[in-house]
């Protein structure tokens, strides 16, 4: 149970370590100290894990305390760890799927002059992620969850030298704000109500027979779920995500699909005692799920920048997180959650792995063929587009049946527009993948971009990875793309694996239901009730999603094998992503920037300056007048004086007097 | 024969008269200063005629206090003159307004 200290260790030294050594810990010594304690962090998870299968299901839960951190008045708030299924799988999947990740960027951040700077964050992002799940109460979890908002703007801007890196840097940061506030207003709440940030003295007592108010339940629901949907990028806040794909690949791969999105997932589940007592929550969380998921799926089905459509399928596949949640699906949420970290890091690591080859080519009308050239990487790619697209038998599907059972189960129509999103998944990846690996080789061809639009900006950042990542690269320019190192190959073959068979880990028949089962002592069935679903039912709805999953895969080839423009399968309304985010970029610049011009030169040069500016008019004017008595002559002061005194005697005589 | 006090005290308002319209009429910084010492010995005077008819010591022990302060302020007031008279000769009082606001 100890080990769990080390989990969290592991990743702090390698940051202290880059902190202090990043001059003189060179490449690629710096990347392997972080590798090696991201697997010892790894490690220490799986034993934890172990140790905690040897406990009875009712033991499975322990604090350590590590130091007490802020003793004031009644309240106590400690370092300390909670222990207990649902964080350890957590723990296990972050742990696990960073590792790889680290190997992988050992190969892809090659040559980069920031080498050392690039393994810190990573480390520390590690470290905070870690202490995010691992925390045992809210607050601790908010400073892991500070940790990883600040890693993810240290990563995504992380060539700042490139204007669009930074611009997206800061846009991820003010939104996740937006939805910190939330948080925090859930933590004051919280401490309003139970005097307490522990999960055992607020979560505890309302998951073993404790009631809560509906109205308070739904207040502090609502604002915890606004965090989620910050750090999630859920709608409304979702906008960041996109754009934060301007990041180096293994970021978006590893803080953008796999592990710190999935932090409001992770704040959810352990809420639920909480989000029990709302059903109204429950409902707005599935509605912001489908929402979500629907609204990226189609900006998805027009995108032409290969990662950005892999960065809207996550909003799709958090969506459907979110959907089981509020379905009162927890540990379906969490099956998603972990089968999409290993399929969505593939995809992504596999088109950093194209990117790389095409050096620095992100546009997939620039692209086509590659299949030939890139054999493992297609592989990889492939392995990962079936399992997003919930082909049977791949990981995604089994997740994503027992998500749409959930929402069945909670509502209908949630579950057709769960099923149509799918439909949608499996269309766009198709086309992805025809784009990319399959048709004419466009990238030899140097004539422009056939579908030019807006959206799409593969920009290549001078001088970066690009050239100097490609080792002899100078003669690669114009040569063939081929296969990455091993340390890039290795992880994706990995990463494969995991993206095939993932799904047994929860089989949804025979007793196979491990995670579920796993995580069982967290979700006792007084808050999250079990919800029957007949045999001939399930089949049928997941038969029906399934046949709806083929007919987007095929749509998708057929539309696409050929690789030519279609216009008219691509509107301007889903190519500019709803005008959503124009919208709020006009409506902040519209009214918002109208109103700051005014209280900048109406309300600041007027009001304030001339208040300020008049204050000082009078006070010269005033000592102009003022400065007539001083005339410089004695007798006029001496005069002064005596009538001065006269009139004091005076007035002094006739109080006397009176 | 003994002298009312009445007749101290309009001696000391003469006095005071005079050094006070001497010090606003007079241009001569000496003749100023003098007359600044006129006043004060007016009111000299009425403290120890009160003290005299009063039969109250304080007025006396006022007057030294008086006094006193009145020597350190020649030995100032002088020393600020002579400086004045180094610098120009035939100054008066109204040619030294470098103070004028």
């Amino acid at each position: 149970m100890n080990a769990a200290y080390v989990i969290l260790a592991a990743p702090l030294l390698g940051a202290l370590l880059l902190l202090v050594g990043h001059r003189r810990l060179l490449e690629p010594l710096a990347g392997w100290i972080v590798v090696v304690l991201g697997f010892v962090s790894f490690g220490a998870s799986i034993w934890v894990w172990i140790s905690l299968l040897g406990r009875s299901a009712a033991h499975r839960s322990a604090q350590l305390q590590i130091f007490q951190w802020i003793p004031v008045d009644r309240l106590h708030v400690d370092f300390g760890l909670q222990v207990d299924p649902l964080s350890v799988f957590f723990c296990l999947f972050v742990t696990g799927v960073s590792s790889l990740i680290f190997l992988y960027s050992i190969g892809y951040m090659h040559g980069d002059p920031s080498f050392a700077r690039f393994f810190f964050y990573l480390s520390l992002f590690l470290f905070s992620m870690v202490s995010l799940v691992l925390a045992n109460n809210f607050l601790f979890s908010f400073l892991g969850w500070e940790g990883v908002g600040y890693c993810s703007y240290g990563l995504v801007g992380f060539w700042f030298e490139r204007n669009k890196a930074a611009v997206a840097a800061k846009k991820a940061f003010v939104t996740n704000r937006v939805g910190d506030f939330g948080f925090m207003i859930a933590l004051f709440l919280m401490y309003e109500h139970f005097g307490s940030f522990n999960f055992t003295r607020v979560l505890a007592p309302l998951a073993h027979g404790g009631t809560l108010s509906a109205g308070f339940a739904t207040g502090l629901g609502l604002m915890i779920l606004l965090g989620a949907c910050g750090k999630s990028a859920q709608f409304p806040l979702y906008m960041w995500l996109p754009d934060a794909m301007e990041g180096p690949t293994p970021i978006s791969a590893l803080i953008h699909a796999a592990t710190m999105v999935t932090a409001g997932v992770y704040l959810l589940a352990r809420s639920a005692p909480i989000l029990h007592f709302s059903p109204t929550t429950m409902w707005i969380v599935a509605c912001v799920g489908i929402t979500t998921a629907f609204i990226a799926s189609t900006i998805a089905c027009v995108e032409t920048d290969i990662k950005r459509i892999l960065a809207y399928s996550t909003l799709a596949e958090i969506g459907f997180m979110f959907l089981a949640e509020g379905s009162g699906d927890f540990s379906s949420a969490l099956f998603l959650t972990i089968t999409h970290a290993f399929f969505k890091a593939l995809l992504f690591l596999s088109a950093g792995a194209v990117i790389h080859a095409m050096a620095d080519e992100q546009d997939i009308w620039r692209m086509g063929g590659l299949r030939k050239y890139l054999p493992i990487t297609f592989g990889a790619f492939f392995i990962g587009y079936l399992a997003l697209s919930a082909i049977p038998p791949f990981s995604g599907w089994w997740a994503h049946e027992a998500v749409l059972e959930a929402a069945y189960h909670k509502d209908v129509a949630l579950w057709v527009v769960g099923v149509v999103v799918d439909g949608l998944t499996a269309y766009y990846m198709s086309r992805e993948v025809m784009l990319v690996f399959f048709g004419r080789a466009r990238w030899k061809e140097n004539r422009p971009n056939p579908a030019e639009s807006a959206t799409a900006t593969a920009t290549a950042p001078q001088g970066y990875p690009p050239e100097a990542a490609h080792g002899a690269a100078g003669e690669h320019a114009h040569g063939e793309p081929h296969d990455s190192p091993w340390t890039m190959s290795l992880p994706l073959i990995l990463l494969a694996i995991a993206a095939v068979v993932g799904g047994v880990i929860d089989l949804p028949f025979g007793g196979a239901d491990f995670l579920t089962r796993f995580l069982a002592p967290v979700f006792p069935t007084s808050i999250v009730p079990a919800y029957p679903l007949a045999t001939g039912t399930r089949v049928a709805i997941g038969v029906a999603g399934t046949c709806v999953n083929f007919i987007g895969l095929i749509l998708g080839v057929l539309a696409w094998r050929p690789g030519l423009p279609r216009p008219s399968l691509e509107p301007g309304f889903f190519r500019h992503g709803w005008y959503i985010d124009e919208g709020v970029a006009g409506a902040v610049a519209g009214p918002l920037a109208l109103a700051a011009d005014s209280v900048a030169y109406d309300v600041d040069r007027g009001g304030v300056d001339g208040f300020v500016g008049g204050v000082a008019a009078l006070t010269a004017a005033t000592g102009r007048q003022l400065r007539r008595i001083q005339t410089g002559y004695v007798r006029t002061y001496a005069l002064g004086i005596g009538l001065g005194t006269a009139a004091i005697l005076i007035y002094a005589a006739v109080r006397v007097g009176s | 024969m003994k002298v009312p006090a009445d007749w101290y005290l309009i001696l000391a308002l003469i006095l005071f008269i005079l050094g006070g319209v001497g010090l606003l009429i007079r241009r001569n910084v000496l003749v100023m200063f003098m007359c600044v010492e006129l006043m004060l010995n007016a009111v000299d005077l009425t403290f120890v005629t009160f003290a005299r008819t009063l039969n109250d010591l304080g007025g006396q022990a006022a007057v030294f206090f008086v006094l006193v302060v009145a020597a350190a302020e020649v030995v100032v007031g002088l020393g600020i003159i002579v400086a004045i008279f180094r610098r120009r000769a035939e100054a008066t009082a109204d040619d030294v307004h470098i103070l004028k606001g």
